[in-house]
């Protein structure tokens, strides 16, 4: 068990993928509960064109700066979405299917265009596909550590005003909330989460970081907080899985084992979950 | 003297092409329990909702105590209809009641225990301090109409204005609410209700206002909740039910 601590990469995709796991778990709440888990998922494939456009424009690979290229192209995409959803007779969700696919298109074209230059430093950009724990450097581990943390810390500090805002936006407008900074926060939280959570599950899998912890959650709680708490600990349980399992199979690919550790374990809060699960409301209903 | 609770000047609202309200002007004097009265589509719930700011107006200002909205904030509970809350959203009939603290905590402050504990009472004070712990998607109609009263009580306004709170409720919520409601009066305080059920406006509420996207009459019951108006308010659709 010491060599766990002090090896140096099993260490950092450890913590890594912990901390993500507990940070977009907590982060994704709000948006699941006010139904904005698919403008998540859009965000999260429209930064693969960002990355791939950062690493052009710089031919650098440096964490930072490709993060720079998924948060702007997140927030081009989020724009872009918003206003095809002000269009009158167009259904919101497919509006949000379009860019997603749309977006994510751009990107492969893109990832393509920068695996043809000769530059042999773009090795490696792929991974932001599936993701790839087994990565993690230290400098990853801190970039989720602080973004994830400072995040997080601002939720909880905000947590009655955004919880009045969600429920009843009427009754909290005339208590003077603004409903558009908050939605705003909430949006910004997200793209923070999904720009440090890329490199580690991938683009295409990020959304599942964000909802199915709080979806999990949910059938075991009616109240926020604790709601909160257990979307935190179910992410982190299944980014520990996901971990291990990158690092005990080499090449498996960690967005999926991270994701479907967390459908596991959705699955079974679904089956069992206290609250709303279908066992005992069915035994309820009896 | 005393500023009106609620004084409307040349309200115009719209809904894009679709006139809600025109040229409305009333006022509502402190300490009385006042009903808003009209047809389906009348712009009851507009008023209520323009003069708060929560949709744009065309023209107009609404003065609350001679003050501005900015100004008055803290003395006006609004109580929505109960169709414009997330009632999956996890939430407590405790938690509900306490959101009413929330108006006079500062920006990062938590509720504290003494709100708690005048959370509990304002619960007790509308019957259903049972249910406290509770998901608020978990009562009945009634029950969930007087968490919202609840709310509106820990605020500790001035002023109520309620939209259609006797809408879909059982008869002991509705005499739970009109004694709530009196019994603010008696502190001084005003209520004023968007109302749908005119048998019971002439027991219930001292003035009136009829509405029907103008304002038809405006005073005291006795004086302008008579056949003649109501008929002008609700044009011919309106034998059977005229006092």
């Amino acid at each position: 068990m010491t060599e766990w601590w002090t090896d140096y990469t099993l260490r950092n995709v450890t913590l890594g993928a912990v901390m993500l796991g507990a940070f977009s778990g907590i982060l994704g709440t709000f948006p699941v509960l006010r139904r904005q888990g698919l403008t998540g998922d859009a965000m999260a494939h429209a930064t693969l064109p960002g990355v791939c456009l950062a690493f052009l424009l710089t031919q650098t690979k440096s964490y930072p700066v490709l993060m720079v290229g998924a948060v702007v192209a997140a927030l081009v995409s989020l724009a872009l979405v918003q206003w095809i959803q002000s269009v009158p007779r167009v259904d919101p969700g497919s509006a949000l299917g379009w860019g997603l696919s749309t977006a994510f298109g751009l990107g492969v074209v893109l990832l393509g265009v920068v695996q043809s230059t000769p530059n042999a430093g773009q090795a490696g950009l792929e991974k932001f596909l599936m993701g790839q724990a087994s990565a993690i450097t230290s400098e990853q581990v801190v970039v989720i550590g602080s973004v994830g943390g400072l995040s997080v810390l601002i939720v909880t500090m905000v947590v009655p005003r955004l919880a009045l805002a969600t429920f009843d936006p009427t009754f909290a407008q005339t208590q003077g909330l603004r409903l558009s900074y908050w939605s705003g926060l909430l949006n910004a939280l997200m793209i923070g989460a999904i720009a440090v959570g890329i490199g580690t599950v991938g683009v295409i899998l990020m959304s599942a970081m964000l909802i199915a912890p709080s979806a999990a959650a949910r059938q075991w709680t009616h109240r926020l907080g604790p709601l909160l708490v257990l979307a935190g600990l179910f992410g982190a349980v299944g980014g520990l899985f996901g971990a291990l399992s990158s690092l005990w199979v080499p090449r498996a690919p960690t967005g999926p084992a991270i994701v479907l550790s967390l459908s596991v374990l959705a699955v079974v809060s679904i089956l069992f979950g206290r609250d709303r699960g279908l066992l005992w409301s069915r035994r309820r209903g009896a | 003297m005393i500023s009106p609770a609620l004084s409307v000047s040349d309200l115009t609202v719209s809904y894009g092409e679709n006139l809600a309200l025109w040229d409305v002007d009333l006022q509502i004097e402190a300490g009385c329990l006042a009903a808003l009265v009209g047809p389906n589509g009348a712009g009851k719930s507009t008023l209520l909702k323009a003069a708060l700011e929560l949709i744009p107006r065309v023209t107009g200002t609404a003065v609350f105590f001679g003050q501005p909205l900015a100004r008055a904030r803290q003395g006006i509970a609004y109580v929505p209809q109960r169709s414009a809350v997330d009632w999956e959203f996890p939430v407590t009939v405790l938690d509900v009641a306490l959101m009413g603290s929330y108006g006079r905590l500062g920006w990062l402050k938590r509720p504290r225990r003494t709100d708690r504990d005048q959370a509990v009472s304002c619960l007790q004070r509308v019957g259903i301090a049972d249910l406290a712990h509770r998901h608020i998607s978990e009562l009945s109609g009634g029950q969930q109409q007087r968490v919202f009263l609840a709310r509106a009580l820990l605020q500790g306004a001035d002023l109520y204005l309620m939209d259609e709170p006797f809408t879909g409720v059982d008869a002991a919520t509705e005499s739970t609410l009109i004694e709530t409601m009196r019994s603010l009066r008696s502190e001084g305080k005003t209520v004023i209700v968007v109302h749908h059920d005119l048998q019971t406006v002439p027991e219930y509420f001292d003035e009136v206002v009829l509405l029907n996207r103008e304002v038809v009459a405006q005073g005291p019951t006795g004086s302008v909740f008579t056949a003649e108006n109501l008929q002008t308010t609700y044009g011919g659709k309106l034998a059977l039910l005229t006092p």
